[in-house]
């Protein structure tokens, strides 16, 4: 088996900048508050990801599983250990696809498909059958700041999906869309995950995952704490049972506690 | 809340309960998440694909030379560029004439009728136009290079490509409104009777090249400062306003060279200045080769006398700081991502 992804000792650390303006700096000198913190989002990771797996990536906000992505599509490179990838590389990461605001749906597709590694001919050849995916018909010609979230994301996919890529990066930007388009998506994702492609799925949804995926990582504040392949005796349960740690319901902290999360 | 967060970071932290508060954050997400995807279950066998390529780092390292392998990028961005200038414009590219032409008919009055360059400079016109067009070109590339890739963020935050792409699609724009200029310059030269040397022609090409490596060095130094610091902008856009009276368009370089002894060293760093050089150059290719033998005894000296010297000299200096620009960018774009 050859290798896809090869991850080693991994470390991406964030800078908080707290002030921006000279003004602020010297307030905040004065008043001897820290100018900026640094944390680290994903910390020491490694793993190794053969071609045509498909790996599932659970954990909470905030973990750092879109740091993780943009780290293996190479827009953010790691601090410290590296970061290897074989062949082309699609996907959508964060919310919402990378598109330019004042760009139409049309010039989008292009720009896009460039980026992903598409020629001019293979966009050509392909177009129709982004447009049809993505289902948004006349809106191709509407600059993608006047598209909603949904919209935004059908085209976003589409895209990315018919790039041939050899390695699919998904993270939750699926959830936007509704629910059959959901459905398509899902299928077209397990049509170019049995032709061969390595995939990177990012949900919580578990009967979803369990579905798609062959192997679980979970990250927990940057770390990787559970990595197992389904053939190996790893299973999504194993890896929700992680994440609980215990599965004892009872003490439940509040709504308010929870933040943002619900 | 954030505040008492952060304070609590500091302490020792008390694990047990960090780690049941993750798991019940842990348990709520999933029972509201576990169906928020519909599932779809594999068909059909699972075929082995051969991936014919390397395992090589997926983060852009090629610099420049990566953005000239793509040039059907290149393109798409730079007509996109183009595009968005003129979206709701209703003179469209005319704009970009517009400005430099009120600039020429001001200078043209002011400099030639009221302070009387007319008579000093013959040509005075295509003189003053040649600067024009130089510093056009040079200030477009620069002040456009530096705010290329914060205008482009929704992109650099998360589609990988080799970020030179945007300051260099800023030259290329640079290049495409300043062109049509260099036409109409040739148009006026032709009918004024050009004649031109070999000199001349070296001179130009000489021209060119300083004038192109000094730019982008700067186009692409400033566009990654302007990430962290948006003030570059505006530092640019004020250098810009005195740029006009740095080189010799509005008045002739022998005015300049008649202060050299009395001012040495406001010479040499009047001289310095590449834009000035390049300026320098290019009235050799367009004005000199108008000028008429008897004038030039009359007029003195309308060039620097280590010009051919210098200028190479000059050249390497910007080729040295296209390096060191390119060195500086590839250090720092790793953080163009977060810092948007
Ligand atoms: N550009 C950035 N600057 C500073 N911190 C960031 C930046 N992007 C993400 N973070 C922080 O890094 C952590 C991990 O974020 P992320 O990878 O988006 O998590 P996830 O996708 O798992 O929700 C979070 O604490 C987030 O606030
Ligand atoms: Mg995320």
């Amino acid at each position: 088996m050859t290798d896809s992804i090869r991850v080693e000792n991994v470390t991406k650390e964030f800078t908080m900048q707290y002030h921006r303006t000279l003004k602020e700096m010297a307030v905040a000198t004065a008043r001897r508050l820290p100018l900026q913190e640094k944390f680290l989002a994903v910390n020491d990771v490694s793993f190794n990801v053969e071609q045509g797996e498909s790996v599932g990536l659970m954990g909470l906000n905030g973990s750092g599983k879109s740091t993780l992505l943009k780290l293996i599509n190479g827009v953010m490179r790691p601090d410290k250990g590296s970061i290897l990838t074989r062949g082309r590389i699609a996907g959508l990461i964060a919310t919402g696809a990378g598109f330019h605001p004042q760009l139409t749906g049309r010039e989008n597709l292009f720009l896009n498909g460039a980026i992903m590694g598409m020629s001019e001919a293979e966009t050509k050849r392909k177009f129709d059958a982004i447009v049809a995916f993505a289902d948004i018909g006349k809106f191709m010609d509407t600059p993608v700041s006047h598209y909603s979230s949904g919209m935004y994301a059908r085209l976003g996919f589409s895209i990315a999906i018919h790039v041939d890529a050899d390695i699919f990066l998904a993270d939750e930007v699926l959830a936007v869309g509704d629910r059959p388009f959901k459905r398509k998506c899902m299928a077209k994702m397990q049509e170019i995950r049995q032709q061969g492609t390595t995939i990177f799925y990012v949900s919580h949804a578990t009967a979803s995952v369990r579905a798609m995926c062959d192997r679980v990582i979970v990250l927990e504040s940057g770390h990787m704490t559970y990595d197992s392949k389904i053939t190996e005796g790893g299973s999504v349960e194993g890896a929700i049972h992680h994440l609980q740690y215990d599965d004892e319901p009872g003490d439940e902290p509040t709504d308010e506690e929870l933040g943002a999360d619900v | 809340m954030r505040a008492a967060n952060k304070r609590a970071s500091d302490e020792p932290v008390d694990e047990e309960a960090r780690r049941k508060k993750a798991a019940a954050r842990a348990r709520r997400m999933l029972k509201n998440k576990a169906d928020s995807m519909p599932v779809v279950e594999a068909t059909g066998p699972r075929q082995k694909r051969m991936v014919d390529a390397e395992l090589v780092p997926p983060s852009p390292r090629g610099g420049l030379l990566e953005v000239f392998q793509q040039p059907y990028l290149l393109k798409l961005i730079v007509s996109r560029q183009l595009a968005q200038m003129y979206a709701a414009s209703l003179l469209g590219l005319a704009w970009s004439y517009v400005q430099p032409a009120m600039r020429f008919g001001i200078y043209y009055v002011v400099m030639g009728f009221i302070l009387n360059l007319h008579d000093g400079v013959p040509y005075f016109a295509i003189h003053l136009f040649t600067g024009i067009v130089v510093v056009h070109y040079f200030g477009e590339t620069w002040g456009g290079g530096t705010r290329s890739i914060w205008s482009n963020k929704a992109l650099v935050q998360k589609m990988r490509m080799p970020r030179e792409l945007f300051p260099v699609a800023s030259m290329l724009v640079a290049a495409y409104h300043t062109l049509p200029q260099v036409l109409v310059l040739i148009v006026f030269c032709l009918i004024a009777g050009w004649h031109l040397t070999w000199g001349a022609v070296a001179a130009g090409v000489l021209g060119t090249l300083i004038l192109v490596t000094f730019a982008g060095a700067l186009a692409l130094f400033f566009a990654a400062l302007n990430v962290f610091y948006r003030d570059f902008q505006n530092i640019v856009q004020t250098i810009m306003q005195f740029m006009h009276f740095l080189v010799p368009m509005m008045y002739p370089f022998g005015r300049v060279w008649k202060a050299h002894n009395e001012h040495p060293w406001l010479y040499q760093i009047y001289i310095a200045n590449p834009v000035a050089q390049s300026v320098i150059l290019f009235q050799k290719f367009f004005w000199y080769s108008l000028v008429d033998h008897p004038h030039r005894e009359i007029k003195g000296r309308s060039f620097p006398p280590d010009m051919w010297v210098r200028g190479v000299i000059t050249l390497g200096v910007c080729l040295v700081l296209v390096w060191l620009a390119q060195k500086f960018f590839s250090r720092v774009e790793g953080k163009f991502p977060e810092r948007m």
